[in-house]
């Protein structure tokens, strides 16, 4: 398949970021179509278009929107998920960078669908670069009369504020965005209600990631059917996928959906020295491993699902054959420990000892039973935690074990080692 | 110690930002954290006071989140990414590197108070593993020696440029803009390319001659692009490397360009932007070596 830049074909654009070149490449042309639209032939051409959700769930972005109530007297708001923190991910931060104003161009658009007029970009903390050129593309924006009263005549007002975290993966969770957005912890809430009923400030809120929102603009320049032309059918559109680890050429490889690993890996030059590929992640470390074997997978939500993982944000992380997945998995596992929130028990100290159970592998003193231990525990946390960082949790180790058990063997001492020998002799 | 009335203006700011003033809280947090460089219980106090809230409110907050820092932390907070993409190509080698020569572990100070360590989780830039940010500015692709140099240059008072960013400022400067006081300096914002790892996939498309359909006829987009003018070309001409055309795709660059830009009996006048040779075309050569670090 061939690359389809679209989000990304301004980056190569000198300055950018800048108001000055984007206006030249297109830039808010989408906006002056749209509000001359009616809100709701927005909302149905978003829907039409199929685009779902780049920040990890996929989930249709034209039916999120299309759930806010409307003439409801309440104000509405909109929140770009810019939290970007899985491992893995690192494609909403290059776009903020290179194109920050295609981002607002689309809050402006899916703001005016929705019929709000206070929208919020949260953009992860550590991310100070993305930030400068964030509020300076927000200042020229509002210089030029794409933001502020009336905007460029429309009668429609909308004012933007950029709003920094402060170091906390589990905010890039919507709700648990919401609640640090309100000044408190960031700990998911209880759903239902969903955002679109009562969110930011219990009032109708729409959270989408930085690259849905910014894909916005490109579907009404073109159109659901050119969106449509690209991806697969239940997956439509161009997508941003990263490529990390062992690999020649990582970076940000604008593809079809369904595009697969194998022509990827070919784009991005291959794994260096000419080793082998053992194991990859594709759409973070949230989402189980994949193998070899899976090369082949068409890289959208439904054919990733079936192979027994999730696409995620398209973060495929790629190790080769050197590695030993015991001490990446120990790695991920210590990531979502440090990380959890505390306000569920599975995640909170089913995290915890599953580090402790890794460590004990990664220094030789793991025994057989740690297997079922482990098992077990995911099987606590899975489904049992409050939000979806718990779920996540346990895709490194059972996808490890799933695959790749003999990686941990390979850790047991002689004697553990001999006792799973005996135990496997025997048929239970 | 009381923080300054300065700090307590640019609160109420914050505040007048939001539809309800707690919001403000996290950017409140990151300003009176430039006072003291960390989260003093005098900073906690302001918070509380302006909000209405209680200490031990605000200070349930701050220690929820973990770019708020408990002790004063140095100048430079030199953060090193030891999670498992980082860390395997080279991050827990420059860590370990790190820790001996200043002496100190996770977050922990040097006694002259300047440098401030840690291990961070993913700092979003795997593709340009391993990474170190200093003051939350990014310095990729690192190695040991190249992290050290950088923590030897900080240490001697020097400021290495970062690979894509601003200038370094101090961690009170960086928690100012955090609270939202945008960077004034001059050329701060434009500072620092985007990195080969970010143009990757953008390049590569351009080499290969490869788009993305063009927009339908009569669409929205058709109508930009044309208004548009040569910006496409322009862009595509960043390109420097003349390349086989071996996939051609039709694309909006092929598009039929019906605009006084592209009609050479009726050149775009000078300086309308559209006429060739316009600033889009100049970009940064796509040669040119993405990762080199200029050391002042």
């Amino acid at each position: 398949m061939p690359l389809t830049p679209v989000l990304t074909k301004r980056w190569l654009s000198p300055e950018s970021w800048t108001l000055r070149t984007y206006e030249q490449l297109e830039g808010y042309q989408a906006l002056r179509h749209a509000l001359g639209m009616h809100p709701d032939e927005i909302i149905q051409l978003v829907k039409d278009s199929g685009l779902r959700g780049r920040g990890g769930a996929g989930f249709p972005t034209g039916m999120k929107w299309g759930f806010i109530p409307q003439g409801d007297g309440k104000p509405h708001y909109l929140v770009v998920n810019a939290d970007e923190g899985e491992p893995g991910t690192c494609k909403d931060a290059p776009l903020m960078m290179a194109d920050p104003h295609s981002l607002i161009e689309g809050m402006v658009i899916a703001s005016y669908a929705i019929r709000c007029n206070y929208a919020v970009i949260y953009v992860r903390g550590e991310l100070v670069h993305c930030l400068r050129r964030l509020q300076n593309a927000v200042r020229e924006a509002y210089a030029a009369g794409y933001l502020g009263r009336d905007i460029l005549r429309s009668g429609y007002d909308l004012d933007i504020v950029v709003h920094s975290g402060a170091g906390a993966y589990i905010c890039g969770e919507e709700t648990a965005l919401l609640d640090s957005l309100e000044g408190y912890r960031g700990q998911p809430r209880l759903r239902p209600p969903f955002p679109a009923v009562a969110g930011l400030y219990a009032s109708p809120t729409v959270v989408n990631n930085v690259e849905t929102v910014a894909s916005v603009p490109f579907i009404v320049l073109g159109g659901a059917d050119w969106w449509r032309s690209m991806g697969t059918p239940k997956s439509p559109g161009p997508k941003i996928f990263s490529l990390s680890g062992h690999v020649v050429r990582p970076g940000q490889y604008e593809v079809p959906l369904g595009t697969t690993l194998r022509e990827l890996l070919d784009m991005a030059g291959g794994i260096p020295g000419g080793r082998a590929l053992k194991f990859w992640t594709p759409g973070g470390s949230s989402t189980p491993f994949l193998t070899a074997g899976h090369l082949d997978v068409p890289l959208d939500f439904d054919e990733v699902m079936k192979a027994g993982s999730l696409l995620g944000t398209a973060a495929l992380m790629i190790f080769d054959e050197t590695v030993n997945i015991v001490p990446a998995v120990l790695r991920f596992t210590e990531f979502y420990a440090h990380e959890s929130c505390g306000k569920c028990t599975p995640c909170r100290e089913g995290t915890y000892w599953m580090v402790q159970v890794l460590e004990r592998f990664v220094h030789g003193q793991g025994t057989v039973e740690d297997f079922d231990t482990m098992l077990d525990t995911c099987d606590n946390i899975f489904g049992r935690s409050f939000c979806a960082l718990g779920d996540g949790a346990v895709s490194p180790i059972v996808s490890s074990i799933q695959y790749f058990k003999d990686d941990y063997v390979a850790l047991l001492s002689d004697a553990e080692r001999a006792k799973l020998d005996s135990r496997e002799a025997v048929p239970a | 110690m009381p923080l300054s009335n300065e700090t307590r203006v640019r609160a109420r700011e914050i505040v007048a930002r939001y539809p309800k003033p707690r919001s403000a809280l996290l950017p409140m947090l990151h300003l009176v954290q430039a006072e003291e460089g960390y989260v003093s219980p005098a900073g906690i106090a302001l918070c509380a006071e302006e909000l209405g809230l209680t200490k031990a409110e605000v200070g349930a907050v701050a220690t929820f989140y973990t770019m708020y820092k408990r002790r004063p932390a140095g100048d430079w907070l030199v953060s090193v990414c030891t999670n498992t993409v980082c860390g395997f190509l080279g991050g827990d080698a420059i860590f370990d590197r790190l820790c001996g020569h200043l002496g100190v572990g996770h977050d922990q100070t040097t006694a002259d108070g300047t440098i401030t360590l840690e291990h961070a989780e993913c700092l979003a830039a795997c593709d340009y593993a391993p990474v170190v940010t200093v003051n939350y500015e990014f310095y990729d692709q690192q190695t040991a020696d190249s992290a050290l140099r950088l923590v030897e240059d900080l240490q001697a008072g020097r400021r290495p440029a970062p690979t894509r960013g601003a200038p370094l400022c101090t961690f009170a400067e960086a928690s100012r803009q955090l609270a939202g006081f945008a960077d004034t300096r001059d050329g701060a914002v434009a500072a620092g390319p985007s990195g080969g790892p970010t143009l990757a996939g953008a390049r590569l498309a351009m080499q290969r001659r490869e788009t993305a359909p063009p927009y339908p006829e009569g669409s929205p987009g058709a109508k930009a692009v044309a208004a548009s003018g040569d910006g496409w070309k322009a862009t595509e001409a960043v390109g420097a490397a003349p390349v086989q055309p071996s996939r051609v795709q039709p694309s909006s660059h092929d598009a039929p360009l019906s605009t006084s830009a592209s009609d050479g009996a009726d050149p775009a006048p000078a300086g309308s932007g559209l006429a060739k040779g316009s600033d889009v075309a100049t970009a940064a050569k796509p040669g040119s070596p993405d990762a080199d670090r200029k050391e002042s």
